[in-house]
């Protein structure tokens, strides 16, 4: 994918997101953290651009106390949880750059839980590259990209890049 | 790391991990529910061979915060009173399962024996008069959220008391020197260490003389049985030129902090009360104990023993 090619499916996700809620109302973004990050802030500023009187809230929310594989991936500094709108009877749209095994949105749907109750959990990513390893399906969508196990993709504003590991 | 015995086996970049790890312990300190599944199915033993309030609670509840099992031994209802040897403690906790024994006692270096006995991690909540690493951790902690500031360059740390007998001034001296911090101590010298030429201090033995200079004011608690082993003639004595009063208060520059590691002896060191001083970290610093001890027992728990069977990480 090119950089226009995330442009335009951030603004596609945005507009189906507000779509499906009819509106922005009750409505909030949540980016894991690190990947997500910025995908969340693009899919708010589209959002935005479309509902201009609507805020949507914006948190971001680091897993790392949540995974079922802990301690394997260090705990990256600065990449804080800050979710400081209230999550009871949201919707959440939790945003992730790369869906992959599925574990990190696991972690996140339970990370969600300690700040309250919302009333529905949505899932966008930019990229789906299969692979699941838990019953997890994304509610929205940039692009279904089939990959190897070993391949590596990197998906940031200026497009998707997915790096060939040794074929296995 | 495997243990946390004393700030210089951690060193700067141990040290200044586990600052940044306690950042996002405090975010989950603030969530409506303040627990994370992080260390289910660790267990944490705390062992403590001496008197303690808020140490003690603050690693059980940061121990339970993450998850961990927690088992409390003390000593007056244990074996111990049967005759039953340290090692022979230690073991037999070993056999239970514990992943971490959180140690205190009153001789030095208990922790690095106890850490020959068993493969658990320890943690050193305080051995004698040598180092209590997690109180340092806290205290760096708590000024580099105050003042907004991740290293100490240019600033001067004044720690007022009974340097000797302290474990708190041993491991702060090490914790603050590397951040960047000047330190000074201020003590009579009944209570210095014979020799202090090897640790990277001055020494003053006028509080008002470094008053003017100081950034942060560390008070040191005077143990009353100091007084009866003749280190100070009288605990009046001790207040009039240790002790923290408005006077000397209004000596300090307007920006200076002031901490206490608790618990106070009012009247003695802490003429004033400091809960009427707006730049007084006190509460700041029993309140950054649980979720520094938090990052402690994550950074010596996560990813050991029960994962590491895992051959892949997946994303």
């Amino acid at each position: 994918m090119s950089a226009d090619d995330v442009r335009r499916a951030i603004t596609r996700i945005a507009h189906e997101i507000l779509e499906r809620q009819q509106g922005p109302a009750q409505l909030a973004i949540v980016g894991l953290q690190r990947g997500g990050a910025w995908l969340a802030e693009a899919i708010i500023d589209a959002l935005h651009q479309i509902e201009p009187n609507g805020a949507v809230p914006l948190g971001y929310l680091d897993v790392s106390m949540h995974r079922d594989d802990i301690g394997l991936r260090p705990v990256v500094p600065g990449a804080i949880s800050r979710i400081d709108f209230p999550v009871d009877g949201a919707t959440v749209v939790l945003v992730d750059d790369v869906l992959y095994t599925g574990r990190t949105v696991r972690a996140a749907m339970e990370g969600i839980n300690t700040y309250g109750r919302p009333r529905s959990i949505q899932l966008a990513v930019l990229v789906d590259r299969g692979h699941r390893e838990l019953p997890i399906r994304p509610d929205y969508v940039g692009k279904n990209l089939p990959t190897h196990l070993a391949d590596d993709v990197r998906a940031t504003r200026d497009g998707v890049v997915v790096s060939r590991g040794a074929a296995s | 790391m495997k243990h946390l015995r004393s700030i210089e086996e951690l060193g700067h970049d141990g040290l200044v991990r586990l600052l940044e790890l306690t950042n996002h312990m405090v975010e989950v300190n603030s969530r409506p529910v303040p627990k994370v599944p992080a260390l289910r199915g660790r267990t944490v033993v705390s062992l403590f061979f001496e008197d303690s309030t808020r140490t003690r609670l603050s690693f059980e509840t940061a121990a339970k915060r993450l998850s961990a099992d927690t088992m409390t031994f003390s000593v007056s209802t244990s074996s111990v009173n049967k005759g039953e040897s340290l090692r022979d403690t230690v073991e037999t906790i070993t056999d239970m399962g514990v992943d971490a024994f959180v140690v205190r006692h009153k001789s030095t270096g208990i922790p690095w024996q106890i850490s020959d006995w068993t493969d658990a991690s320890v943690v050193n909540a305080g051995d004698g008069w040598h180092q209590h690493p997690t109180q340092a951790l806290v205290d760096c902690f708590t000024v580099r959220q105050a003042l907004g500031c991740e290293r100490f360059d240019g600033l001067t740390l004044t720690i007022v008391g009974d340097i000797k007998h302290s474990r708190v001034a041993r491991s702060n001296i090490s914790a603050f020197s590397m951040l960047g911090a000047k330190v000074i101590l201020v003590a009579p010298p009944t209570l210095l260490p014979p020799d202090v030429s090897h640790w990277p201090v001055e020494v003053s033995h006028r509080l008002d003389d470094v008053l003017a200079h100081t950034d942060i004011l560390y008070m040191l608690r005077l143990q009353s049985e100091r007084m009866s082993q003749g280190h100070v003639p009288n605990l009046r004595e001790y207040a009039e030129t240790f002790g923290l009063d408005a006077a000397r208060v209004g000596k300090l520059p307007s920006r200076a902090v002031l901490m206490h590691p608790g618990p106070m002896n009012r009247g003695v060191e802490m003429m004033v009360d400091p809960s009427t001083l707006p730049n007084s970290l006190i509460h700041q610093q029993v309140s950054n104990g649980v979720s520094v001890r938090m990052a402690v027992l994550f950074d010596l728990l996560a990813g050991e023993s029960s994962t590491s069977h895992l051959s892949q990480v997946a994303s």
